[in-house]
């Protein structure tokens, strides 16, 4: 309610003061994930050089529909399309903000961040496997803990989700019978559990029922205070989800040899790196048939990357690191260019 | 779709009192023949536009399901397989959640809407009448996402700590009907769906219980208690047999709400792909599969599978019209026979 009549304020003036320069406003649609960081730095970047952007979050996969078919400037996509269809289709991807997944339960005996799980302990609840908390493997893990016998609960995501693909592209990782059975995707055939829609589905679910554990977004996690489980990650090392452990998995990925810059950042090495962690991707053309919108949608994230990284942090993503900016500049200039093959940036 | 329904509604209503065809003889001719001959035409269009769309609707679900159509042929149809990784994709699970959410409303909301109609029109006091009704229209009016959350939020917790226990104690250890009631109680799940969308659907079969009711001409009951008819005589013999083309009707407004209610589904229904003979399992619905994948559906067979699925829950629909227009007629011939 606040920001209304600030927008509207900002429009007016912009109005006023842009009678001669004609600005562009660019469109995007794609991930729900990023949605409130990009639609942050779109009010940021409208307020600093009065260009809009319009974004919607209409799922990964209409992002991508509407990318291929010219209606948006740029699309996003939580999953990162394989190199093949990028050639296929003519675009270019590069990633534009961090997150994490993390696990949440409802469970009486342990308090904040205390329960210590692995990638293969959830995989096999998550397959219906153990089926209560006291279960010898859960005990193991959690040695100063009294588990009860209750009942576990599995959560799961109803919707298609990127959230979800980064869950499940993790067991896949680390349990050969989850990438046999059940495998990674936004969305997938469940083993057992209920499904919640959206984050704030699963986070009800799991509230109201004793013994759930399901998996959300971490700043979702964070924003309603939900009890998180340690994670042990591919070093041996039990991880809290954090900004720290979210960029120390970043930092150990290998950017630059990835095609498309398509790195999944779950199970990454690096002692404090947080198991479940992954970038949001930006989709465009390399050619652009409308070479002013292009060079305004990088004009935009070029200044969301130097001006926005506070406001992901505030809002729970992770700013991509400075090194892998670099990179993305680069690409940009090598690949995305006009109709006469000058490069847009 | 249950918009198409309601349009389609008032055509099961009407059709045995309104006269059809050419206008009767004896019209004095001149500039207000003009006028009527143009009214007809205009309300042939409106008509018309009904079945354009419907055809429009009709004929892109058909292009939109193509390739999944043929893919899977009519086996789509008793596959319970849902899996978007390996693209296998069958309708069983949701046609079953769909069929079993709408037959569990219907078996408590049918009952319930009688009798509240029942005391409307015949039991209440004058000054509770006009409160009531419109109370009940009222509910009505809230929209699903409400009940949704209510449901989840509220309903949820205390059906799974204080009545699923007791259900599965009692009920879930009798033979044979015991597995339905049988399971963890998590509180959500097919027969919570079932009894949320009761909830929704009793304003508008109460509501058009109650004015088809007060239809009844006060000579036809009058006679009746004359005769020394209890109020249930009465009710049972002269006014629900009276009015039984508008209480069907009613009936099926409700039915079709139930098929193609969405969001206050997909909060309590558990969404998940998995056939389970118990009605305390989490289950999925066609229309809440639609709205929990649409968006995200990545690939061209898994959208084409969706939009089956869209397809089929409209041929549910149309069947489920077609029955009632079939019994109607049925009563209609007893009627003929039996004086």
């Amino acid at each position: 309610m606040k920001i209304l009549p600030l927008k509207a304020a900002s429009a007016l003036a912009a109005a006023l003061l842009s009678v001669s320069a004609h600005s562009v406003d660019i469109t995007g649609a794609g991930a729900t994930f990023p949605y409130p960081i990009y639609a942050k730095w779109a009010d940021g970047y409208k307020k600093a050089t009065n260009t809009g952007m319009n974004y919607q979050s209409i799922g990964s996969g209409g992002g991508i529909k509407q990318i291929t078919a010219k209606t948006v400037d740029f699309g996003a996509s939580d999953m990162p399309m394989k190199a093949e269809d990028l050639q296929k289709e003519g675009l270019v991807q590069f990633p534009a903000v961090m997150g994490g997944v993390v696990p949440v339960m409802n469970l009486k005996e342990v308090g904040q961040g205390e329960l210590k799980l692995t990638g293969e302990v959830l995989a096999s609840i998550y397959l219906g496997k153990i089926k209560k908390w006291n279960d010898p493997a859960i005990v193991a893990l959690n040695a100063g803990i009294k588990m009860s016998d209750t009942d576990i609960t599995v959560v799961h995501r109803s919707d298609g989700s990127g959230t979800t693909f980064l869950f499940t592209n993790y067991l896949s990782k680390v349990s050969p019978d989850w990438k046999s059975t059940v495998g990674e995707g936004t969305s997938v055939k469940w083993a057992t559990g209920v499904g919640g829609k959206g984050n704030e589905g699963v986070a009800s679910y799991v509230q109201k029922l004793l013994g759930a554990i399901g998996y959300v977004e971490y700043a979702y996690a964070k924003g309603n205070k939900l009890d998180y489980a340690q994670m042990r990650n591919r070093d041996g090392q039990f991880v809290r989800p954090d900004d720290e452990t979210f960029k120390s998995a970043a930092a150990g990925a290998d950017w630059a040899k990835t095609p498309g810059m398509g790195v999944v950042l779950t199970d990454q090495p690096g002692k404090a790196s947080w198991p479940m962690t992954g970038a949001s991707f930006i989709l465009m053309h390399a050619k652009q048939d409308k070479p002013e919108s292009g060079r305004e949608v990088l004009k935009f994230f070029d200044w969301s990357f130097k001006n926005g990284a506070k406001m992901a942090t505030e809002l729970e993503y992770v700013p991509m690191p400075e090194a892998v900016i670099k990179l993305i500049q680069a690409e940009w200039k090598a690949k995305i260019k006009d109709a006469s093959g000058k490069a847009l940036y | 779709m249950s918009s198409i329904l309601a349009t389609n509604l008032p055509s099961v209503l009407q059709e045995e009192s309104s006269a059809k065809g050419e206008p009767p003889p004896g019209r004095p001719a001149g500039g207000s023949a003009l006028v009527d001959a143009l009214f007809r035409h205009v309300t042939r269009l409106a008509a018309l536009l009904v079945f354009s769309v419907l055809a429009a609707i009709l004929f892109s679900l058909l292009v939109g399901s193509g390739q999944s159509i043929t893919r899977f042929g009519l086996a789509f149809l008793f596959n319970p397989e849902w899996d978007p990784v390996k693209e296998e994709f069958g309708a069983l699970v949701p046609i079953v959640g769909t069929l079993a959410t709408a037959a569990i409303a219907m078996i408590i909301a049918v009952p319930v809407s009688f009798g509240i109609a029942l005391f409307l029109t015949e039991l209440s006091p004058p000054w509770l009448k006009r409160p009531l009704g419109t109370a009940i229209e009222l509910l009505a009016a809230i929209p699903s996402i409400i009940y949704g959350m209510w449901g989840l939020f509220v309903f949820a917790p205390l059906f799974m700590e204080h009545v699923q226990p007791l259900f599965v104690a009692t009920l879930g250890k009798l033979p044979l009907i015991g597995v339905l009631f049988a399971g963890p109680p998590i509180g959500i799940g097919i027969f919570t769906a079932g009894l949320i969308l009761s909830i929704m659907v009793i304003p508008f079969i109460a509501s058009v219980m109650r004015d088809v009711f007060d239809l009844v001409p006060p000579m036809l009951k009058e006679s009746a208690y004359a005769l020394g008819g209890t109020t249930w005589e009465v009710m049972w013999k002269v006014v629900l047999p009276y009015t039984k083309v508008g209480v069907i009707g009613g009936i099926m407004l409700g039915l079709g709400r139930a098929l193609g209610e969405t969001m206050a589904v997909t909060f309590v229904i558990g969404n998940a792909h998995r056939l389970s003979g118990s009605l305390f399992a989490p289950g999925n619905s066609i229309a809440s599969a639609l709205a929990n994948e649409f968006t995200e559906a990545v690939g061209e067979l898994y959208s084409s599978a969706l939009i089956e699925l869209g397809l089929v829950l409209f041929l549910i629909t149309s069947i489920v019209l077609a029955l009632s227009k079939i019994m109607l007629m049925q009563l209609a011939k007893q009627e003929g026979t039996r004086s």
